[in-house]
Parts: C-alpha cells; sequence; structure tokens
C-alpha cells in the first residue's frame, strides 16, 4: 500500500515538472565478464532531447537498450515517470523505438506497419485509418501510404519508422543511430526535422550517436559516454567549450593535443617535447612541475604575419591547407615536431599569405587553452 | 551470479532480475517442447544404442567385449573395408563429373541450363533402389548387356559404384553449384588486369574458390555411400558391407548387441565427415563478403561445347538409367517377352500389402512434411529469435544438427532398441506410423533446420523488439511477418522431408509394423522375393509421386509468390 502511494506520488512529482521523466541510477550491465556500463547515472527532463555521444564500444547501445528492457539492467535502478521499470519487460513499458535498420516489415505497406501497434478494443478500424492518416501527413508521407519499404528511399524509410514508434504516442522516444544508414545531405535534412517534430509533439527523446555534429545540432543536453562510464554531461556548448576531461576535449571537435609541465610564472606551461611555452589560464591554479594534457581548438589559433607577432606568439610554418568552402584549414609546424590546426576565413588566408611553406607567427588565448591534469 | 566488487570499488547496488512476461514464458515452454521431441526422437536412443553395445544378449555389462569380439571376425572387418574403398572409389567418380556438370552450368553460356539443372535433380526424387534395379535389367543374369562386363558380375562392387554414383551425383552437384555461384567476379576481373592466363586464373582463383565446396561433396559422397542401405541390399550380391551387416546382425540373427556395435562403427565415418563438412561450411562462409559482385560467363566456345557435350552425356546416362527402370518395369518378362504390360503394377500379386504400401507411404511423408515442417521452422525460430539465449537454446541448437551424422540405419536401429525397451512406456508407438513420423523427422531434421534458420537470419534482428516496444506479442509478428515472408523456404522444408520420407530405406526398414509397411520396403521385399519387375514398378510409382510433389511446388510457387511475397517488387 505504502508502495503504491509512494509510486503515485512520484507520478505526480514528475506530472508537476518536479522530478526528472527519466532517471537511470547507477546502472551496470555485463555481458558474461564483459563489462559494458558501469554504475551510470543521469536524469532526462520531461520533453527534453538528450543524445548519447561516443565511440563504438563506449556502450550507449547498451544504455538505450537497458532502458528499452531490451537488454535489461543487471544492476541499478531505472524510473520512467516516477515508476520504477528496470525489471519489467519491454512490452510492459511505455516507449517508441527507431532503429539504424528501421526494421520496418518488408511484406506490410507503409499504413500496415504504422498501425502495427493500434490493436486490440481501443482502436476500432475506422480510429486506426484515421491514427494513421494523421501520422502520415505529420511525417509527410500521404501518397505513400499503400507502397511497400522496398519501394521507398531511405529517408521515406526512416521516416515510416518514426511514425510507427510515435503511433501509440509513447512518453519516450528512443532513436537508436536513427541516421547513420543515409547519405549526408538526408542526414541534415532528416534531423532537422525530428528536432522540429520532437519539439512540436513534446516527447522525451534519447538518440543514441556517434556523429557528434549531428549530437550537438539537434541536442538539449549531450551525454558523452566512453567505456561503460559517462565522461560528461552538459549543453553542447558546455560540452565543446569546457570539457570535464581529456577524453572529451579530444573526442568532441578537433584539438590539436600535447602533454607539458605546469612552469613558473603562474599560467605559464612548457611543452614536454620540444620545451616551447605557452601561456594558459587554466594552469593557474596548479603545482609547478605538475604533468598536464593540453589542448588546442583550430578557431582558437590566431594567426599574423611571422613580423607582426605579439608577446606570446610563437613560429609557425604551414605544412598543409586545406580549402573546405566557408573556412580553411591550415595544418602547421611550431618547433621540430609540434603539429597544430587552424581555422581561418579564406579571405583572411590569402592576406596572410598562407601556403604551404609560409613562415607565419601564432598565438592562443590563454583563456582558451584546454588543461587538464595529467593521470599520474 | 557473481558480483564481487571489481577493482576494490564498493560493492554493485542489488542485482536486478528481469521480470518475464507472459508472451516470454510461453515461447520458452516452446522451446522445452521442441527439446522434448528431439530428446525421445534423438538423444535418448542413441543413448540406448550406446549402452547396448556395451551389454550381452541377457543385458549384463561387458565392456568392450563386443568390439573386442567384432574385431577379431575377419568376415566384420572385411565389410567394413569393402564399405570404405566402394566409397571412396565412388567419390572420386562422382566429385571431378559434379565439378564439372556444376562449372558448366555457372561458369558456361552453354544452351538448356535450366533443362540440365532440372534432370541433375532426378536422382534425389527416386529411392536410391531404383538405379539398382536397373543395372540389374542391364546387367544382371538375364541383362541384355551383360557381355560387356566380361564375365564379371554386376552383384557386388561394380553394381554398387555405378548405382552409387547415379544416386550421389546430385548431392554433389548442388553443392558444387552453390559454391562455384558464390565466386566474386571482381576477382576475375583483377586477375585478367594482371594478365593472368586462363589456365592460371582456374588455378589461382576458381579452384581456391571453390576448395571448400569441393571438400564438403567430396565428404557428403563418401558419408551417403558408406551409410546407403538399399543399393548394397539390392544389388551388392554375396558382398557385405557395414550396412547390409547391420541387418543381417539384427533381422537376420537377431543379436541387437553386435548390431549396436556395427551401427557404432557405422557412425564413426559419419561422425567424421560431418565434422569435416562443418570445418569446411565455416571457412567457405568467410571467404564471400557481403560486396561481391555476381560473375556473369561470356560466350566462348572452346569451353562451352566440349562442357555441353559433357552435360549431355551425364544427362543421357541419368535419363537413360531412369527410363531403363521405367521400362522395365512395364515389361511382361524380362528378356524373354518385351511386350508392354501393366501387370507388374498389381502389386496385390507380389506382396500382401498390394497398393496400400504406397498410400502408407504417402501418409507418412504428407504427416513427416506437415508436422516437421511445423516443429523445425517453430524451434529455428525458437532458437534465432523467440528466446533469448540460454543453455537449453544451445543443447537443442546441438541436437538439431546432429541427425546429419547419424546414418538412417543407426537411427532406426537406435529407436528399435530405444522404443521395444520393456521398460519404455513409449513402447506403444512401436510398429504405428507415429513412430515412422518421428524417425523421418528426426533423421532429415538437420537440412531441414539449417534451411529454416539461414532463412530467418535473413530478417532484420529487431523486428522482435520493435513489436514489443509496440506491445504486439512476439508470436502475432511471428504470424505476421515471419511466417509470410520465409513461406517460400518453409515449402521447400516440406518437400525435402516429403521427398526424403518417401524414398527412404534405411531409416524405417526396421520399424514398420504389419499395417504400415511403406513402399520403398515393399520394393525390398519383392526384390527379395526375386520379383524384380514388380520392385521396379513399386519404385516408379514412389518416384511418380515425388515428382508429383516437386511438380507442384513449382507450380503453386508462382501463387505462393504473388500472395506473400508481392512486397520484394521495387516498383
Amino acid at each position: 500500500m505504502t508502495d503504491s502511494a509512494l509510486a503515485e506520488r512520484r507520478a505526480a512529482a514528475v506530472a508537476r515538472g518536479e522530478a526528472p521523466y527519466l532517471v537511470v541510477d547507477q546502472v551496470s550491465k555485463t555481458f558474461g565478464t564483459v563489462m559494458a556500463l558501469e554504475r551510470v547515472s543521469l536524469t532526462v527532463e520531461a520533453g527534453e532531447f538528450v543524445s548519447f555521444l561516443g565511440p563504438s564500444g563506449c556502450g550507449k547501445t547498451t544504455l538505450l537498450r537497458a532502458i528499452a528492457g531490451l537488454d535489461p539492467a543487471t544492476s541499478g535502478r531505472i524510473s520512467q515517470a516516477g515508476r520504477d521499470i528496470t525489471a519489467l519487460p519491454p512490452a510492459a513499458r511505455d516507449f517508441g523505438i527507431v532503429f539504424q535498420s528501421y526494421a520496418l516489415f518488408p511484406n506490410l505497406t507503409v499504413a500496415e506497419n504504422i498501425a502495427y501497434g493500434l490493436r486490440g478494443p481501443s482502436w476500432p478500424k475506422p480510429r486506426r485509418a484515421q491514427r494513421v492518416e494523421e501520422l502520415l501527413s505529420l511525417v509527410g508521407l500521404a501518397e505513400h501510404i499503400r507502397k511497400y519499404p522496398a519501394q521507398l528511399s531511405g529517408g521515406q524509410q526512416q521516416r515510416v519508422a518514426l511514425a510507427r514508434a510515435l503511433a501509440n504516442e509513447p512518453g519516450l522516444l528512443l532513436l537508436d543511430e536513427p541516421l547513420s544508414a543515409l547519405d549526408a545531405i538526408v542526414r541534415l535534412h532528416l534531423r532537422q526535422e525530428i528536432r522540429a517534430l520532437q519539439r512540436r509533439l513534446g516527447v522525451t527523446t534519447i538518440m543514441v550517436t556517434h556523429d557528434q555534429e549531428e549530437a550537438m545540432g539537434v541536442s538539449d543536453r549531450v551525454v558523452v559516454m566512453s567505456r561503460g562510464h559517462i565522461a560528461q554531461i552538459g549543453r553542447p556548448e558546455e560540452i565543446y567549450r569546457n570539457p570535464a576531461n581529456p577524453f572529451v576535449a579530444g573526442f568532441v571537435g578537433r584539438s590539436a593535443h600535447f602533454t607539458a609541465r605546469v612552469d613558473t610564472p603562474p599560467g605559464m606551461l612548457q611543452a614536454e617535447d620540444d620545451g616551447c611555452r605557452i601561456e594558459a589560464d587554466a594552469a593557474r591554479g596548479m603545482l609547478y612541475g605538475n604533468r598536464v594534457e593540453v589542448f588546442i581548438r583550430p578557431e582558437d589559433v590566431r594567426l599574423s604575419r611571422a613580423d607582426a607577432g605579439g608577446a606570446g606568439s610563437f613560429a609557425v610554418t604551414v605544412s598543409h591547407l586545406e580549402f573546405l568552402g566557408s573556412v580553411c584549414r591550415l595544418t602547421l609546424e611550431a618547433g621540430t615536431h609540434r603539429r597544430l590546426e587552424a581555422d581561418l576565413a579564406p579571405d583572411a588566408a590569402q592576406a596572410l599569405g598562407a601556403t604551404p611553406g609560409a613562415k607565419l607567427a601564432a598565438a592562443v588565448p590563454p583563456a582558451r587553452v584546454l588543461v587538464f591534469p595529467a593521470d599520474a | 551470479m557473481p558480483e564481487a566488487p571489481l577493482g576494490g570499488a564498493a560493492a554493485l547496488p542489488s542485482p536486478v532480475r528481469p521480470r518475464a512476461a507472459l508472451d516470454a514464458l510461453l515461447l520458452r515452454g516452446g522451446l522445452w517442447v521442441a527439446a522434448a521431441v528431439l530428446a525421445v526422437g534423438l538423444v535418448l536412443p542413441l543413448a540406448t544404442l550406446l549402452l547396448r553395445a556395451f551389454e550381452d544378449q541377457a543385458g549384463q555389462f561387458v565392456g568392450l567385449a563386443n568390439f573386442a569380439a567384432y574385431v577379431t571376425t575377419p568376415a566384420l572387418l572385411g565389410a567394413a573395408w569393402n564399405s570404405a574403398w566402394t566409397a571412396a572409389l565412388t567419390t572420386l567418380v562422382v566429385v571431378p563429373t559434379a565439378f564439372l556438370y556444376a562449372y558448366a552450368l555457372t561458369r558456361s553460356c552453354m544452351p538448356l541450363k535450366g533443362l540440365f539443372r532440372a534432370i541433375m535433380l532426378i536422382p534425389v526424387l527416386a529411392p536410391s533402389l531404383l538405379p539398382a534395379l536397373a543395372l540389374i535389367y542391364l546387367f544382371g543374369n538375364q541383362g541384355m548387356l551383360r557381355g560387356l562386363l566380361m564375365g564379371e558380375s554386376i552383384y557386388g562392387p561394380i553394381g554398387i559404384v555405378i548405382a552409387q554414383c547415379f544416386y550421389c551425383f546430385p548431392h554433389a552437384a548442388i553443392i558444387l553449384a552453390v559454391a562455384l555461384s558464390t565466386t566474386d567476379a571482381r576477382l576475375y576481373e583483377a586477375a585478367e588486369a594482371l594478365r593472368a592466363g586462363r589456365l592460371r586464373i582456374f588455378a589461382t582463383v576458381t579452384l581456391p574458390g571453390a576448395r571448400y565446396g569441393l571438400v564438403s561433396a567430396a565428404v557428403v559422397v563418401f558419408t551417403l555411400v558408406v551409410t546407403d542401405f538399399g543399393i548394397p541390399k539390392v544389388i551388392g550380391g554375396q558382398f557385405p558391407v557395414l550396412a547390409t551387416d547391420v541387418y543381417k546382425q539384427v533381422v537376420g540373427l537377431q543379436d541387437f548387441n553386435m548390431g549396436a556395435v556395427v551401427g557404432i562403427v557405422l557412425l564413426l565415418p559419419a561422425v567424421g565427415a560431418f565434422l569435416l563438412d562443418r570445418w569446411a561450411q565455416g571457412k567457405r562462409a568467410a571467404t564471400l563478403s557481403g560486396r561481391a559482385v555476381a560473375y556473369v560467363p561470356r560466350p566462348r566456345r572452346g569451353r562451352d561445347l566440349p562442357l555441353l557435350g559433357l552435360c549431355l552425356g551425364v544427362a543421357a546416362v541419368l535419363v537413360g538409367i531412369l527410363a531403363i527402370a521405367v521400362w522395365g518395369s512395364l515389361i511382361r518378362f524380362w528378356p524373354y517377352t518385351l511386350s508392354l504390360t501393366l501387370d507388374n503394377y498389381d502389386f496385390a500379386r507380389f506382396d500382401a500389402t498390394g497398393w496400400d504400401s504406397l498410400l502408407v507411404s504417402v501418409r507418412m511423408a504428407a504427416l513427416a512434411a506437415l508436422l516437421g515442417s511445423v516443429l523445425v521452422f517453430c524451434t529455428a525460430w525458437l532458437l534465432e529469435r523467440g528466446t533469448p539465449p540460454s543453455r537449453l537454446g544451445g543443447a537443442v541448437r546441438f541436437a538439431a544438427t546432429l541427425p546429419l551424422a547419424v546414418p538412417g540405419l543407426v537411427l532406426g536401429l537406435a529407436f528399435i532398441l530405444f522404443f521395444n525397451h520393456p521398460a519404455n512406456p513409449l513402447g506403444f508407438v512401436y510398429g504405428t506410423l507415429a513412430i515412422l513420423v518421428l524417425n523421418c523427422v528426426v533423421h532429415f531434421y538437420t537440412v531441414a533446420h539449417l534451411t529454416a534458420v539461414t532463412a530467418i537470419r535473413q530478417l532484420d534482428p529487431e523486428f522482435e523488439a520493435v513489436s514489443a516496444s509496440l506491445k504486439v506479442p512476439a508470436w502475432v509478428t511471428f504470424g505476421r511477418v515471419t511466417v509470410p515472408i520465409c513461406l517460400p523456404a518453409i515449402l521447400d522444408i516440406a518437400v525435402y522431408l516429403f521427398v526424403n520420407t518417401m524414398t527412404t530405406v534405411s531409416a524405417v526398414i526396421f520399424l514398420y509394423g504389419p499395417d504400415t509397411k511403406p513402399a520403398s520396403v515393399a520394393v525390398v521385399h519383392m526384390d527379395e522375393a526375386g520379383q524384380a519387375s514388380a520392385a521396379a514398378a513399386m519404385a516408379v510409382c514412389i518416384l511418380g509421386v515425388t515428382l508429383s510433389a516437386k511438380l507442384l511446388q513449382v507450380a503453386t510457387g508462382g501463387l505462393v509468390e504473388r500472395a506473400t511475397q508481392r512486397w520484394r517488387r521495387r516498383v
């Protein structure tokens, strides 16, 4: 009796927006002796769009499948809308899912696929047909209702899978690498569409992806994962600007990476390999002589003519130039074996005379240098 | 569950015990049913057989005494040697011929490929007794071409090897045609771009690509010959082989213990061959990537014409042997009165069961096809998709691949020993149609199982997950999606079970009762009684039934396709 009363109170708290919609608490998952997830905890607010981002094998799909109940967690607790769902079979939970392969039923038409979960007495035929039409117009496929999946393009199949997952109005939408089977242009277009649809319906959504641009582009918050742990949770710009650890700094966005030691005066670093000195605000509070990992983003490298470099600048040689349209990416050699990348507007690159072989001066604003204590 | 803290960390939160949904429990129950059928129809009988080999007639444990008696009986050892060398000789003849035939079908531009492919399959539809009977017509004591043997008798190794070649040819040719048709065309383009000559390409691309197919084909032919019972029974004369020895020990001498010993000896090459074939299959699967480009041959007279000649020759022999059997069954009194008659088809004159045995066979085959394909397909789906991986699933999976390594005669013998055991409550099924059907389904289980598994593995692995998320029970998806998509494969399984149950002798010869004598056993009996023409007539009837079943499958294939496979078309 008290249990159910407690559950009711929790559900009411979620409904008032006081408690998170989804709570993952200390969840672990082992396959045999392999630990795929180790004590992972996170919360997702109602209506939020959260991405699980990480390299393959980091446990992001395992976590998604634990939330769905497809591969139940080995230990820990997961609750959704105040209800403990950790041990429930998938059919007793409340979610819709879209897989990378879409898993559309090939022998059923688009309409039959979407109506697949609309069974039972609460879905008489007319109501079902109406719902299917509603969903098809929602994803913009109204004219394809009689077709079979094989007769649709990849992007269209994706939308059918999305409509099918949303048919029952689930409280939680799970997307398992939903875009990775599509080509680049369709992908960009569809991810914006998914995000717009999610905003319109207000459905809490979790997307698994290994594509950081995708995760950053659509998510309210990103969960960066590595080797079964959560490396960082934050808004996209937090993750990019203030990575919590070297893994996130190296994984999200591009950067040049090297190890250094804290030097004097405070805030000065000296690279371990060639002794190059660089100033970093983040190193001010660190003890002299400590080893640190340093990351420098390409857009933070300020370039000027070799003779115009101010204090704190160092000499670099352009070794390679990549023209990417809106931006030029320069590869720079500093000293004997330091390699940096710098992003520059094409016009600015031309004005500097940045061609392979050119000598320039580079500087990095101390506030922008990312510094982390190196592990032992 | 070992939940020891890792790396000195604090103890983990309490483990989760996933609650299973009702449908998950029911599906697991289904797996138990499959496990029970395979236990009663395969594992327990084989275990009984193994035990009996170590007991004397009175049921006392005697250790290896039976085996010692076997090894010291020269006649029995001689039979093993006879089995081995006739099988090796057949393999040496069949595999190269089948390779060239398959090569012609897959890598040449000769005309009539479809026809040659169809003719190649004829021996599969006929009982193995049929070529033996045809050879007796040609070369037997009253044979028309007896002179060609130059005084040798067809009753013995010569007849066995020729008849086995006919019987085994399609099995080798099918395997090799598959192996040759799955080669990547890009390898040939690369070889040509590197200016390799035709012979060099054949030696460095074609043969290596097909080498595991060649191993499989050789292994299959060798096993088929060693374990076949019908051919040596009919044409072996006084030439003893393992398969006829088992029969002689059991039916002639009623020595079940020695029968069990010979059965185990017969099991050895079959198990060895099975393991070798598994190894070759594993290797072969790894050679073909998903992105391979299909090879399309270009016409070249120097290759196409000789291959066409070879195929015509082989096809003529296959059709010829079949035609001789049909013709012989219509002859009044071979070879003296060659006028045609249907008298030989009045089976009641030759065998007490008359036409009934054919009816028994059809009923038995229809039941095996119906129940067998349901059992096989449902079990394969439960293993692949319906239930999470478990130890029970692993055991069922192993049991499903085992029958391929068990010769029919050994399985039949194991059935008698198990079901006839006084303590067995299932003893009442002995001699009924039920035991015959169970025996046949189990005997031909593996190939059917592998067909089902292959078909199911082509489906998206997330179908069941999607339906669970939509709150649709797994069996609804099984009925609405899995079965309709796999219907062609299910029909293949049903026809395979039907045809093999119709034609098998070895699996059922120990098990029939007075009212349940199958047609294939009637053929053996009529031949034993010296009624070769009637035996041939009954064999032709069996062929007629299996051929009709196959043609019916081809004819209805279009309908099934239209009804369930419409979605495969892209526009």
